[in-house]
């Protein structure tokens, strides 16, 4: 094999057709779909809000995919479904609004596609976030406390503070209260409910 | 049939002239290559550090919790990013770029160029890694460095792909050897995959589950079509170079080399098994993984052929033992994951640490074994100078290779269990962390020894640069060799 052409040109001419078939394909078929719109619901799967969008940076800057994933595999292949990750499979359709979509590799902690389902409770969810012992027992989700501020209570304290009793309740006089990027990063997993029916998703709808 | 048995042998003639050659050839490539050997090995010094860290988060959620760039999902994708841009692609490059000077007979000229593309590189690598852990990742895997950092990743990239491809053009007339196919195709590969992430992902984010397709694409094939060739390309050349036998079949290595080319590049998808994709996208990728046993079996079949007869003499060349071990490593982590493409295997093992522990077998049991391998034949012919002590090679060899054997055992073993746990809708989703606890305590032991042997290494890196010890006459051995004429300089 000494024709240099040869060589640079089946490189290249192999390697392309991945390329085509896993980067261009998915593109052109998948990367321009519309939501569906319907009399009863609207449109589905709906926009995300201005806070759970910046909800969406807080979940990728902290790594949150490195131990959630947010796909629900069909029934065929796993039990997902019965696990209760959701009441259908995840298609391409339910990610159109999220850029990047977090699939994730990982479940070393719970699938997360259908948590605003599962945990709808915005207290809860703060509490969790700043310490993960207290509501799911075993946990070994760390700690988010760099996400929430504790400070003398004024007046008749604010309204977000969290209730926490315990070792891990703030000193007396002292009130634990979430930062904007809690607020938004639990607006954010509220909204994750892939539980709409879509034509292609089949499978129960609520 | 003399010119079919050149294109066998990486390097034939032992003339004088071929000797001052080589010498001239090395001297070129000194400045640039121990360049990326330094900046990567203190990569690699960094990045096992914040594996560890990882890893003991994962048992301790508590340890080191209070400020948010210390926080496990920053530390985690910096132990990638470290490990694979800054220890693997560095001492890839450095591998790569002295292969192809010596395989094409031309010394490196204008190298000041590649010197700055080596700077340029390492400032982009620091520069992604702080812009992680100070929480500017997208979390797309493989891909978490910033998007004003992997611009300044390209452009030395750019620099040192076009050197390589230069090199080639500028070849002394004669055969190209099998290890010049692979390099070639890497230095062309890498920079193709690069930039339709960079534009698709981060630059131009394209639509919801289209990130996912093109995001797997490119983080198997950086596997498959970067570290697998330049790899591959060190096994080529070091077996036969160190037992001065040529490579047992040509015909073979071009299966290897066109069936590795068109199977590997489609194999991304089996990462999203049961994902939000059109079902062929996914079984053309079952299917490319399944046939990856065909360039696997080549490779091993070629490899075991040259090496048959003559493993006496993993008990004494030290670049030998490294490289073999990750030759073998190769075959198995390759005939693992094409198993752990078979969906109804996968089903049990997508989402746990099983995969963990096949990552690791890969990119530390095969890549790094290999250029642990290749940077112990390379180095004492740009520093002119033998490695000072063969017990350090020996304390090295064998905490990397204990490390690597007990970190996949237990990311295996607790990773099999934790997917039985997580298939079975009986039981909670606690049990299958409970589970695998104390495999991942395991792991952190594991990673301990890995530390110790990259410490080990780097102390032994510093002692060959300063020269220290006394001058030796041949090549440091770990044992004495059973016949005197295995005793080359080619040890």
């Amino acid at each position: 094999m000494n024709r240099l052409p040869l060589l640079f040109i089946g490189i290249l001419i192999v390697f392309s057709t991945s390329w085509l078939g896993l980067v261009a394909y998915p593109y052109l078929k998948l990367g321009h779909l519309q939501p569906v719109h319907t009399a009863k619901n609207g449109e589905q799967p709906a926009p995300l809000s201005p806070a759970a969008l910046a909800g969406h940076n807080v979940y990728a800057a902290n790594g949150c995919i490195y131990c959630h994933s947010q796909q629900v595999r069909p029934a065929w292949l796993s039990t997902d479904i019965e696990k209760g990750w959701g009441p259908r499979q995840t298609v391409a359709r339910d990610y159109i609004w999220e850029r990047p979509p977090f699939l994730g590799t990982m479940r070393s902690g719970p699938d997360l596609s259908n948590i605003g389902v599962r945990q709808p409770s915005t207290a809860w969810n703060y509490e969790h976030l700043y310490e993960p012992d207290i509501v799911t027992p075993g946990s070994i989700m760390p700690a988010f406390r760099f996400l929430f501020r504790v400070q003398p209570i004024r007046g008749q304290g604010s309204p977000d503070a969290l209730i926490i009793r315990g070792p891990d309740a703030p000193p007396a006089g002292y009130e634990v209260v979430p930062t904007e990027e809690a607020k938004d990063l639990v607006a954010y997993l509220l909204s994750l409910k892939r539980n709409y029916p879509l034509p292609e998703a089949g499978g129960k709808s609520p | 049939m003399s010119s079919l048995l050149d294109s066998l042998n990486p390097a034939p003639r032992t003339d004088a002239i071929a000797c001052a050659e080589r010498a001239e050839i090395d001297r070129s490539l000194r400045a640039p290559v121990l360049l990326f050997f330094v900046s990567g090995i203190a990569w690699l010094l960094l990045g096992s550090l914040l594996g560890l860290l990882s890893a003991v988060k994962m048992s301790m959620p508590h340890f080191l919790d209070s400020a948010d760039w210390l926080t496990f999902g920053r530390v985690r994708p910096a132990h990638l990013n470290t490990v694979i841009y800054g220890w693997a692609s560095s001492v890839g490059i450095g591998v790569g770029i002295w292969l192809m000077g010596r395989l094409c007979r031309v010394a490196l000229r204008h190298r000041g160029l590649l010197i700055a593309a080596g700077i340029i590189w390492n400032m982009g690598v620091a520069a992604g890694t702080i812009g992680i852990l100070a929480g500017q990742s997208r979390s797309i895997e493989w891909l978490e460095f910033p998007g004003w950092a992997t611009p300044v990743l390209f452009i030395a990239y750019a620099l040192i792909g076009v050197w390589g491809v230069i090199m080639f053009r500028f070849r002394q007339p004669g055969h190209v050897y099998v290890s010049q196919w692979y390099l070639l195709a890497a230095f062309l590969w890498f920079p193709w995959l690069y930039a339709t992430a960079n534009v698709l992902l981060i630059w131009h984010p394209v639509q919801g589950s289209v990130v996912g397709a093109v995001n797997w694409w490119y983080g198997h094939n950086v596997l498959g079509l970067w570290f697998t060739p330049i790899g591959l390309a060190s096994a080529y050349y070091m077996i036969p170079k160190v037992l001065g036998r040529p490579v047992h079949s040509y015909y073979l290595s071009m299966l290897g080399f066109w069936s590795l080319a068109l199977f590997y590049s489609w194999n991304g998808m089996h990462h999203l098994i049961g994902g939000p994709f059109p079902a062929w996208m996914i079984s053309a990728s079952v299917v490319a993984s399944v046939m990856m046993f065909i360039p696997v079996i080549t490779v091993a079949i070629n490899h075991h052929m040259t090496m048959r007869g003559h493993f006496d003499y993993l008990k004494w060349s030290p670049t030998l033992r490294f490289t073999v071990l990750g030759a073998m490593t190769y075959t198995a982590v390759s005939f693992q994951g094409s198993l752990m493409a078979i969906p109804s295997l996968n089903a049990i093992t997508h989402f746990t640490d099983y995969t963990i522990g096949h990552a690791h077998l890969g990119l530390y049991g095969f890549f790094t074994m290999t250029m642990f391998g290749a940077m112990y034949y390379i180095v004492p012919r740009l520093v002119g100078w033998e490695w000072p002590s063969a017990r350090m090679i020996r304390w090295h060899f064998w905490l990397s290779a204990s490390g690597i054997a007990l970190m996949f055992a237990a990311l295996t073993l607790g990773g099999f269990l934790q997917g039985l746990e997580l298939n079975d809708p009986e039981v909670s989703f606690i049990t299958s962390v409970q589970i695998v606890a104390p495999f991942r305590v395991v792991r952190t032991f594991a990673g301990i020894l890995l530390m110790a042997a990259h410490l080990v290494f780097a102390v032994l890196f510093i002692r060959m640069l300063l020269r220290h010890g006394e001058r030796r006459e041949g090549p440091t051995l770990l044992a004495n060799p059973a016949s005197p004429e295995v005793s080359t300089p080619a040890v």
